[in-house]
């Protein structure tokens, strides 16, 4: 199974693999959005959408269907 | 030296920039429109060491050189046209010593230019309570500019940014990096083809328009055709050109940028957990916006009422102190009226910004748009969509403005078409006043009866935008890529001058603004009421005063007259036994007869004012559009005041005031001459609970307002919107007040 953003549980952690070119807005990219860098779940709104992750210090909402298309290794279970 | 260095300031969203350039410029700052488009433009000056002026230019936040959104494109377009008589002799970029990494994407951009360049780290306060230290000398060195270090919240920092602004001529044009490794072959291409222009500013006009397209044609006449390349080639080429800058930015800030891990974090996923909570995070907001209203209806009716009882005496004192005529009754009636009528708005806007502006320099907006974005989608609106609602509360212009954030053009549009509906601000004099005379005093849980009805004047008008929103997102086929990233800001606590700037500016352009277009309506409106064509107009006094021999007053002035006498002669009958005022009965028959004939002599006044103002142009126009409005309760006075408000809700109160007042020595505030207008076929108040509540309603959902129309037109680039907008709100009303009207009545 593909683990991607969508899959967090808040407060865990995980790696952005490669993704294939072209599937991300840019802007998700400049605001640091790139493979190996470290995406953590930190918030999920009341309606389960958007959710709201910090990547490599920048923190941004996206809506889950976006984050579904980010894919990743799940690298620690928070405590939380 | 008369010259002026040309300065743009650039950086990401919430850098502070906007901090930085009220702290470079003061107040000596002018904010308008660029061309054609709606996007602000802010401009300033600021004195630089040794005698030299800068002139500040502060440009939309941005992410990057690659366009996304108007905003974006109004940066890169005026950073690749070198004619441009904005075009920049120094570029200041502004980044956030938290988000650095991010930050500098954008430099590394810019740099790349060949702009000379000054890198401004803002909030350096914050370094020690997150942990970060910089080496700037190594930063220096690596990114080849020079570095300001600042705080604006402390005012640290801002001497060396003009230093180096002075110095520009001493700064490195040379590139950071080498972008055209990402597609050795295209590039070679390309310079055979354009073996004069520089690569990198070549590639960034060819991309321009991948992500988005400009309503404007781009004015950079570089043959845009040599995309040999696919989009989504392109597109894919912009990826590896981000990924290579975030390559040597990474490689840089390895050594020069540390932080202590430990000591981040605390405060901010406190806040973020409690203000998005499921349940605290709506209750605080609907706290905030209770708050607001409050605000709105209680704080600020101090200051009105100051405002109301000056303009009152004023014009009292106009017409007591210059020769009575024409010109005295213009200034009195007129202008001064019209002035009283723009002014006494301004407690109330001022308000609506404070807090608006507290909302947003805190960081707190983003996170209502973060709670609201999946309760918005269904209606077609994004979380976007939730600031230009509320700040429609204020204006619809600047809302409509706000709109530019949203990068989906049919959650564009639908916002667009359906901000007029929220309570704006020339709504609520309308709405205090009608809310005054037919809603009654009395508490309910500790909250006014009358605070109860606005605020429900506001949901319906929340109510109404999300049921057309969701309507308009049924039928329109716009087929539109959905995508939404929003960054989440730290929590900041608002700096005191930025919010005060903002209430300035926000308070000065709409007295500037609409106040022109009120003052201009209040003349006409004295004018036409005023003034008359007939003889009936012309011979009014004897008219009147035959009438009134024949038949006597009408009823209203005869039992006022009564009443009056009667409480008057119970109070002299008093001062008969009182030991200090002692008077005796030939006394007090006196001063009942003088009395009596001061209260008739003032009713044939009224009368004839009234009978005048009937037959003046107004009363003309005004009656040729009653049979329009008696369905909904009103008479031909408040149909003037309806027409005219079509240029602009607010002028309603103050139309009713040179309407009343127009050739009356009363000086009565309005309300309490609204209140006591009579309806001469029922006897009763013509303000009552029915075309009250109709009135309301009426304003809720009308369309009234030019200004609007006009922003409308300019964003959406037709006719065809605001045309569709003016007609099916205004009818909505229509059909809804008449509804209330005939139930209620």
């Amino acid at each position: 199974m593909i683990t991607t953003v969508a899959h967090l549980r808040r407060g865990q952690k995980g790696i952005i693999k490669e993704f294939a070119d072209g599937i991300l807005p840019i802007k998700l990219l400049e605001l640091g959005c790139l493979p190996g860098n470290e995406i953590e779940l930190v918030q999920v709104a009341p309606l389960k959408d958007p959710i709201y992750i910090n990547v490599n210090g920048t923190h941004i909402a996206i809506r889950r269907s976006m984050a579904a298309l980010i894919e990743l290794e799940i690298i620690e279970d928070s405590p939380l | 030296m008369s010259k002026q260095i040309k300065v743009a300031l650039i950086g990401n969203p919430n850098t502070g920039k906007t901090s930085v350039f009220n702290q470079l410029t003061g107040l000596k700052q002018k904010v308008g429109n660029y061309p054609g488009i709606t996007v602000e433009k802010k401009e300033g000056v600021c004195k630089l060491p040794r005698g030299v002026k800068a002139h500040i230019l502060d440009l939309p936040g941005t992410y990057s050189l690659n366009t996304t959104s108007l905003d974006e494109s109004v940066v890169v377009e005026l950073l690749l046209n070198k004619n441009d008589k904005d075009f920049p002799d120094v570029a200041v970029v502004i980044s956030d010593v938290e988000n650095l990494k991010r930050n500098l994407l954008l430099f590394t951009q810019i740099k790349d230019l060949k702009i000379p360049v000054i890198l401004v780290i803002n909030m350096a306060d914050r370094m020690s309570r997150t942990g970060i230290s910089l080496d700037i000398e190594l930063l220096e060195e690596k990114l080849d500019t020079k570095i300001a270090l600042v705080s604006t919240r402390k005012g640290t920092g801002i001497d060396r940014i003009k230093e180096l602004i002075a110095d520009y001529k001493n700064l490195s044009i040379a590139p950071n990096v080498d972008t055209t490794v990402i597609a050795p072959e295209y590039f070679e291409k390309l310079k055979a083809t354009f073996p004069k222009e520089d690569l990198y500013k070549l590639w960034l006009v060819i991309t321009q328009d991948v992500n988005f397209m400009p309503i404007e044609k781009n004015p950079i006449n570089i043959t845009a055709s040599f995309a040999t390349k696919s989009k989504s080639e392109l597109k894919r080429l912009q990826q590896k050109e981000t990924i290579l800058r975030y390559q040597f930015i990474n490689g840089i800030l390895k050594q020069a940028y540390k932080v202590d891990i430990n000591a981040a974090k605390g405060l901010r996923a406190t806040l973020d957990k409690v203000l998005t909570h499921k349940i605290f995070g709506y209750l605080i907001f609907f706290v905030i916006l209770l708050t607001i209203f409050q605000a709105i209806y209680d704080w600020s009716s101090y200051p009105m009422d100051f405002i109301d009882e000056s303009f009152a005496s004023a014009s009292e004192w106009v017409k007591d102190t210059l020769p009575p005529g024409v010109f005295t009754n213009l200034i009195a009636e007129g202008i001064l009226a019209g002035i009283g009528g723009i002014v006494i708005f301004i407690p109330q806007i001022a308000f609506l910004f404070l807090f608006i502006a507290l909302l947003e320099e805190s960081g707190y907006m983003s996170r209502v748009v973060f709670l609201m974005d999946k309760l918005m989608r269904p209606f077609g609106l994004s979380g976007k969509s939730v600031v230009p609602l509320i700040s429609g509360t204020a204006c619809a212009i600047p809302a409509i403005m706000a709109t530019r954030t949203i990068e989906n053009w049919k959650e564009r549009l639908i916002t667009i078409l359906v901000t007029p509906f929220t309570t704006c601000s020339a709504r609520l004099p309308v709405y205090l006043i009608i809310i005054a005379l037919v809603i009654p005093e009395g508490r309910f849980l500790g909250l006014s009866y009358q605070a109860l009805t606005l605020m429900l004047l506001y949901l319906m008008g929340f109510g109404a935008a999300i049921l057309s929103a969701m309507i308009l997102n049924k039928i329109m086929k716009i087929k539109s890529k959905t995508f939404f990233v929003m960054e989440m800001p730290n929590y900041k606590l608002p700096l005191v001058k930025n919010v005060v700037y903002t209430v300035w500016e926000k308070t000065k352009s709409f007295v500037l603004g609409a106040g022109k277009i009120i003052l201009a309506i209040s003349i006409i409106l004295w004018f036409l009421g005023s003034n008359g064509f007939s003889d009936d107009f012309e011979n009014a006094e004897a008219i009147v005063t035959e009438n009134i021999k024949n038949e006597g007053f009408s009823d209203f002035n005869k039992s006022n007259i009564q009443s009056t006498m009667a409480s008057y002669k119970l109070a002299l009958q008093d001062s008969l036994n009182s030991e200090v005022y002692a008077l005796d009965q030939a006394a007090i028959n006196d001063s009942l007869r003088i009395k009596e004939m001061a209260l008739n002599e003032k009713a044939i006044n009224q009368e004839i004012a009234s009978y005048k103002l009937e037959n003046s142009y107004m009363g003309y126009m005004g009656k040729a559009i009653e049979p329009v409005v008696r369905p909904l309760g009103y008479d031909w006075k408040i149909g003037i005041a309806v027409l005219t408000s079509f240029a602009a809700r607010e002028v309603f109160v103050g139309t009713l005031a040179t309407i009343y007042s127009v050739g009356s020595d009363e000086e009565d505030t309005i309300k309490n001459r609204m209140a006591a207008e009579m309806d001469p076929k029922t006897k009763k108040p013509l303000f009552n609970l029915a075309s009250g509540i109709s009135l309301l309603l009426f304003y809720a959902f009308a369309m009234q307002c030019m200004s609007t129309l006009a922003i409308v037109k300019r964003e959406t680039n037709t006719w065809k919107w605001p045309t569709a907008q003016l007609v099916f709100m205004s009818l909505f009303a229509y059909i809804v007040a008449l509804i209330a009207y005939q139930i209620l009545k």
